[in-house]
């Protein structure tokens, strides 16, 4: 399998990045901050509102390094992608499908049946590993409907009724999140989700994730000439990027969910590594933000077998070999789309 | 045959991918897949494009023309040869401008080691069609040099061999126009693929993504 290469992440607010040579120089206000080979770069995400020239964001799609901007605060602006890949019989069969509804619930069901399955998995573990400290009854029963649900997601042939039933799973789950939080409880608890703003710290760190996963399913999605903003189970709409959307509904929990979970049970993440807005919002403050990409990076190296594929990569190729898995299907060399099944 | 109009005509140099593999060959042209090792083939590519200008060089009785495009509507196939070179001989034939009568004889360098299989043999030859074709001649001959060791190997272009070029550019020809990638037949070859990431030879092994999503959704209910 392929490996995964290095992830520049350019926190200061007010760098500006450009090109020279085959490296990507980082400027201040005071001269230059530093500089990094392409060479050996996989992608670049740039928290910083000053940007980047066009020369190096030329240079960075030709290579096929993917280039994001989020805002300083982690949501997520835009990405380069360069002249289109020129693989149109792909895109026309995606497209196909898309304005297909009988198909793209066949794909949908696919992707609620991950996500539900996943979902519940990620429950069934914190029984497994913390029986004693949690309510397992609660946990249990909403596993257990997260379970009957994924078995009717995988029949299901209309659209509408998928999303409802991944609704209402979605609900279930959230439901006793908090039942996953085993420390630091007086400062870390989910009530429900919140997105724009985040009001709590775990909303917050579940954006920040959400959002870095879903830069890296568009770049996975384009990297292998599929079209990121024509999803199948969410529907066209300007400016969404909703087959990235689509990838990522299998990985949210596995993803991001425990990390995060993770994050704050082994006290990686500290309650003075937010800050709250005047409008409420809660957000990671610049030690936190480096903190959870250090960590986030570290994990994407992990190894793991993958479920289907059955074979050894590193957890942060997996959107990878999902967008190419789902690109297999569509051009006929798979049955199905065989989502990331995590237990 | 479909006619297809010329600038749709298949590169010889794709035959080396098509002997290969063919999906390899699908991979590259029909998807133009190529993932992160889009810089070794775009190599290769480079390579196989890098040709100068067109240049004739004259030695005495051998008269050598770098660069020389070639096509032939037979094959449905066009290219580009490294070298022809022109010996003169009263059994050739004229060429505009030159004085006498000439052989042509293709000449291909490759770099590296003769392969273990023909797609070389195979591009020379689809050269030598393309030439007897354009200049009305027959060409028996052809050289492979290859940089290690530094050495020519002649070829000769058997009915064989032409048949193999011809029945390799019509099912080329085919699939390109249907857009069709072939399945993965995976062998000991895949580990010299530099696409092999993109291709996932082992999707071969695994089993239906049907009974794959069955299989977990038994363990769903129990
Ligand atoms: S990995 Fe094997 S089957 Fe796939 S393209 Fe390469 S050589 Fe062909």
């Amino acid at each position: 399998m392929k490996r995964l290469l290095n992830t520049l992440f350019v926190l200061s607010e007010d760098s500006y990045l450009a090109l020279e040579n085959e490296n990507i120089v980082i400027w201040g206000e005071e001269g230059k901050r530093g500089q990094f080979p392409l060479l050996g770069l996989e992608s670049v995400f740039s928290f910083s509102y000053k940007g980047a020239s066009p020369a190096l964001l030329g240079a960075c799609t030709k290579r096929g390094i993917g280039f994001t901007f989020l805002t300083p605060n982690g949501r997520f602006l835009a990405r380069a992608c360069g002249a289109a890949q020129g693989n149109v019989l792909l895109r026309k069969t995606q497209y196909r499908i898309s304005d297909d509804p009988n198909q793209s619930c066949f794909a949908a069901r696919c992707f609620i049946f991950g996500k539900l399955y996943n979902s519940r998995w990620c429950l069934e573990r914190t029984v497994r590993d913390h029986g004693l400290r949690v309510n397992v009854e609660a946990l249990k029963r909403s596993a257990s409907f997260l379970s009957a649900t994924a078995a009717e997601a995988l029949k299901e042939t209309n659209l509408d009724t998928l999303r409802g039933w991944e609704g209402q799973a979605a609900t279930e789950y959230f439901r006793v999140f908090n039942e996953m939080i085993l420390n630091q409880k007086k400062d870390f608890f989910f009530t429900v989700r919140s997105r724009r703003p985040p009001l709590d710290c775990v909303n917050a760190m579940l954006s920040f994730g959400y959002s870095l996963l879903a830069s890296d399913c568009a770049a996975a999605l384009e990297s292998v000439g599929l079209d990121s903003y024509v999803g199948f189970l969410h529907r066209d709409r300007p400016g969404r990027e909703s087959l990235a959307l689509d990838l990522m509904e299998e990985l949210r929990s596995v993803f991001v969910d425990r990390f995060v979970i993770t994050l704050i049970n082994t006290k990686q993440i500290l309650p003075k590594q937010f800050d709250k807005m005047e409008d409420g919002a809660v957000l990671l403050n610049d030690v936190g933000r480096k903190t959870f990409l250090n960590v986030w990076q570290t994990r994407k190296r992990e190894q793991i077998t993958h479920p289907y594929l059955q074979e050894k990569m590193q957890w942060g190729l997996v959107p990878y070999v999902q967008a190419l898995l789902l690109a297999r299907w569509l051009r006929g060399d798979l049955d199905a789309y065989p989502p990331f099944l995590w237990k | 045959m479909i006619p297809l109009p010329e600038e749709e005509y298949r590169q010889l140099s794709e035959l080396q991918h098509f002997a290969f593999c063919r999906r390899q060959w699908a991979l590259i042209h029909v998807e133009q897949q190529w993932g992160e090792n889009l810089r070794t083939i775009e190599g290769e590519i480079l390579h196989e494009r890098a040709h100068d200008e067109q240049k004739t060089e004259h030695r005495g009785d051998l008269l050598i023309v770098h660069g020389l495009r070639v096509v032939s509507h037979q094959l449905q196939a066009t290219g580009v040869c490294d070298i022809v070179e022109f010996r003169r001989s009263p059994d050739g034939v004229s060429l505009y401008g030159q004085e006498g009568l000439w052989k042509p004889r293709p000449v291909e360098y490759k770099r590296g080691r003769p392969k273990t299989h023909d797609a070389d043999e195979l591009q020379l030859c689809g050269q030598a069609v393309c030439l007897e074709e354009m200049l009305c001649c027959e060409i028996t001959e052809g050289d492979l040099f290859y940089g290690e060791p530094h050495r020519r190997t002649a070829v000769s272009f058997t009915p064989q061999l032409r048949a193999r070029v011809a029945d390799l550019l019509r099912e080329m020809n085919s699939l390109f126009q249907k857009g069709y990638t072939p399945k993965a037949t995976p062998g000991k070859f895949c580990s010299a693929c530099s696409l092999k990431d993109v291709c996932l030879p082992q999707l071969k092994r695994a089993p239906t993504v049907t009974d794959y999503l069955a299989s977990h959704a038994r363990e769903e209910k129990s």
